[in-house]
């Protein structure tokens, strides 16, 4: 049960996120809700990556032991550098949408139709 | 004739010119010479186009190649010491990725070279060639790599580096709107891909294609990531029901970048092969794979078609023929993988229809491309896309007209151009596997050519208007972009059968082959 709560909260981080997504109108909180699910993601890397009693792969005075390979933690970290660019690039067209539109509410944007 | 150091790191330097040249164009714009700028741009372009030829010339003369970034020599990609597990990002470039890359290399080309004349009167242009580069670069890298966690990486770059394109004209606000979708869509795709990826990784413990082929129990986790990967990856190719956002972004973008952004989709739909063929391939249930993907093409068929038909928007109808068009190749290929199991089904027609389907990328990336750039070479010279506002162009713009015609035809299947080709041997193949899809695919083609001669009529044809008495044909640049993909057009439809022989039987046989793909990494284990 304890070794399974990162992934009982993957599931309620990315549930929450996409709930988010479909039922908020304002374009800023769709947002966070892809951030959630972008961090219930990189939660659940981070977590397949843990190895009780293992050591981080530092070999310089390493003590005795199982040393953990560390490619999840490595995708973890390219995640978030990939999740703060399209976040940040997500905003800006709100930003410019806001501008012209007047308005970030999603029933709004309809001059993309049929 | 070419060093030794460029032909033995062919791989490396089809992501790193591109790259490279992405990240100085801003730099070299600040010199203020826009001409100088311009010529790096096309450039680094042409040199991107010839090192896709000359691998795909490797690759198909010496069979799959494999490249081990940072290994003490690139052609090992498993370490002596290392317990027979490729640790190493290793891009496995067989004929299927080679013909992608190639695909992506003349388009890349002929629509940079278009920007040129039609983006001279937009501001930002250091950015929008450096985004055309990036999506370039995210495409080949798609196409090329063999480790999983690479290709989300190369995904998440042509999605951001799309995105960024389609909102780049802001007009009033509507294309940032179309670029919003695009983005959010496109991420959230990229979270299932990673989330499946980390399914796989956790059972196998790694992210090479090849060794989680070769391990794979298709267990229920592995079911999950199959969903996962199937339903993030049929949306980024735009295929029904998950097409909503291929209308919005490819009519708002610039005309070049959304004769690019088709080349994307259909890196996606790659990676959907590459997924089913040849990291699934045989604990698949073929019949019911076979069949979902053969569902969603002919639903992409007829919706797409039938949504074309009443737009008044050139670039719109134009999108949503794309979404038809995708819908053959899903058909083709769905067709031969729903009789992968039965060798004599297979030589009668299932390895006809996946040629005909993989011949169908390469025309659809031409033709379509052609289309949407004679759709910006109106749009360039009438300021419209409104169909019902346009009319009598012919008279003035007449190679825009000729360009124009050869896509429309080629896209609605009239011999001698390419589409033709393509379409045939979809029908005949499909026709012995299941004739009522084989009608189908008829009609929308059909309904193509009826969508077109509309367009045709509406746009080129009739007296000359007042207000268009004075457009002129579009500068040389544009016309050049246009005649290239045009001559390719013509070229693939008067000699169909050596394009098939020489390039796309190939790579119909390396995705099929999912053991060679394997040995090819790990050395016949």
């Amino acid at each position: 049960m304890f070794y399974n709560l990162p992934f009982i909260a993957v599931a309620v981080i990315a549930a929450l996120g996409i709930v988010t997504m479909l039922l908020r109108q304002n374009l800023i909180k769709m947002i966070m809700g892809l951030s959630l699910i972008e961090s219930a993601v990189n939660l659940f890397l981070v977590a397949l990556g843990y190895r009780e009693g293992g050591i981080a792969p530092i070999f310089t005075n390493a003590p005795a032991g199982e040393m953990v390979m560390p490619t999840v933690q490595a995708m973890t970290l390219t995640n978030i550098v990939i999740g703060i660019a399209t976040t940040a690039m997500l905003l800006s067209f709100v930003m410019v949408i806001y501008r012209k539109y007047g308005t970030a509410n999603a029933q709004y944007m309809r001059k993309l139709r049929g | 004739m070419i060093p030794d150091i460029i032909m033995h790191n062919l791989p490396a330097f089809l992501i790193a010119v591109p790259m490279f040249a992405a990240f100085a164009t801003p730099l070299i714009g600040r010199l203020g010479n826009e001409r100088v700028r311009d010529a790096w741009v096309l450039l680094a372009m042409a040199l991107t186009a010839a090192v896709a030829v000359l691998l795909a010339a490797q690759v198909y003369s010496a069979g799959t190649l494999v490249y081990t970034f940072g290994g003490a020599s690139p052609g090992i990609p498993v370490p002596a010491d290392s317990g027979g597990i490729p640790v190493r990002i290793i891009f496995t470039i067989d004929a299927m990725s080679a013909f992608m890359a190639l695909i992506a290399g003349i388009v890349g080309f002929s629509v940079t070279a278009y920007s040129m004349a039609s983006q001279s009167r937009s501001s930002g242009r250091e950015s929008y060639y450096m985004l055309l580069l990036l999506l370039t670069v995210g495409v080949l890298g798609m196409v090329c790599t063999g480790d999983l966690f690479n290709f989300f990486v190369f995904l998440e770059i042509s999605s951001l580096a799309g995105a960024a394109l389609v909102a780049s004209r802001v007009d009033r606000g509507v294309a940032v709107e179309a670029g919003l979708k695009y983005a959010v869509l496109s991420t959230l795709g990229g979270l299932l891909v990673l989330f499946a990826v980390a399914l796989l990784y956790g059972q196998y413990g790694s992210l090479n294609m090849a060794l989680i082929a070769h391990q794979m129990q298709f267990t229920v986790l592995d079911m999950v990531a199959l969903v996962l990967l199937v339903t993030a990856l049929a949306m980024k190719c735009g295929a029904v029901p998950m097409h909503f956002w291929t209308p919005d972004a490819y009519s708002m973008a610039p005309a070049p970048v959304t004769a690019f952004l088709v080349v994307a989709s259909q890196a996606s739909l790659y990676g959907l092969f590459r997924v089913v063929f040849t990291l699934y391939n045989v604990t698949l249930n073929y019949s019911l794979v076979g069949w979902f993907i053969i569902i969603i093409g002919v639903l992409s068929m007829v919706v797409g078609v039938t949504m074309a038909l009443p737009q008044k928007d050139v670039m719109r109808l134009m999108a949503y023929h794309a979404v038809s068009q995708t819908g053959y190749m899903l058909l083709g290929v769905g067709v031969g993988l729903a009789v992968l199991g039965d060798e004599t089904l297979m030589s009668t027609f299932g390895l006809t229809a996946m040629e005909g389907g993989i011949f169908h990328i390469i025309n659809h990336a031409m033709y379509k491309g052609l289309l949407f750039l004679t759709a910006g070479a109106v749009f360039y010279r009438t300021g419209t896309r409104n169909l019902n506002q346009m009319g009598g162009l012919g008279h003035n713009m007449k190679w825009t007209m000729v360009f124009f015609i050869i896509g429309a035809l080629a896209i609605a299947g009239i011999p001698p151009f390419n589409g033709f080709a393509s379409k045939l041997m979809i029908y005949e193949s499909v026709f012995l596997f299941n004739p009522f899809l084989s009608i189908i695919a008829m009609v929308v083609s059909i309904l193509t050519l009826a969508s077109f001669v509309k367009v045709f009529h509406s746009v080129f044809m009739g007296p000359q208007l007042p207000e268009y008495q004075d457009v002129k044909e579009v500068p040389a640049y544009m016309l050049i972009g246009m005649g290239i993909l045009a001559l390719v057009v013509i070229v693939f439809g008067l000699f169909p059968q050596v394009v098939v022989d020489g390039l796309v039987a190939p790579a119909a046989s390396a995705l099929v082959d999912q053991s060679s793909y394997i040995a090819s990494v790990l050395g016949g284990i």
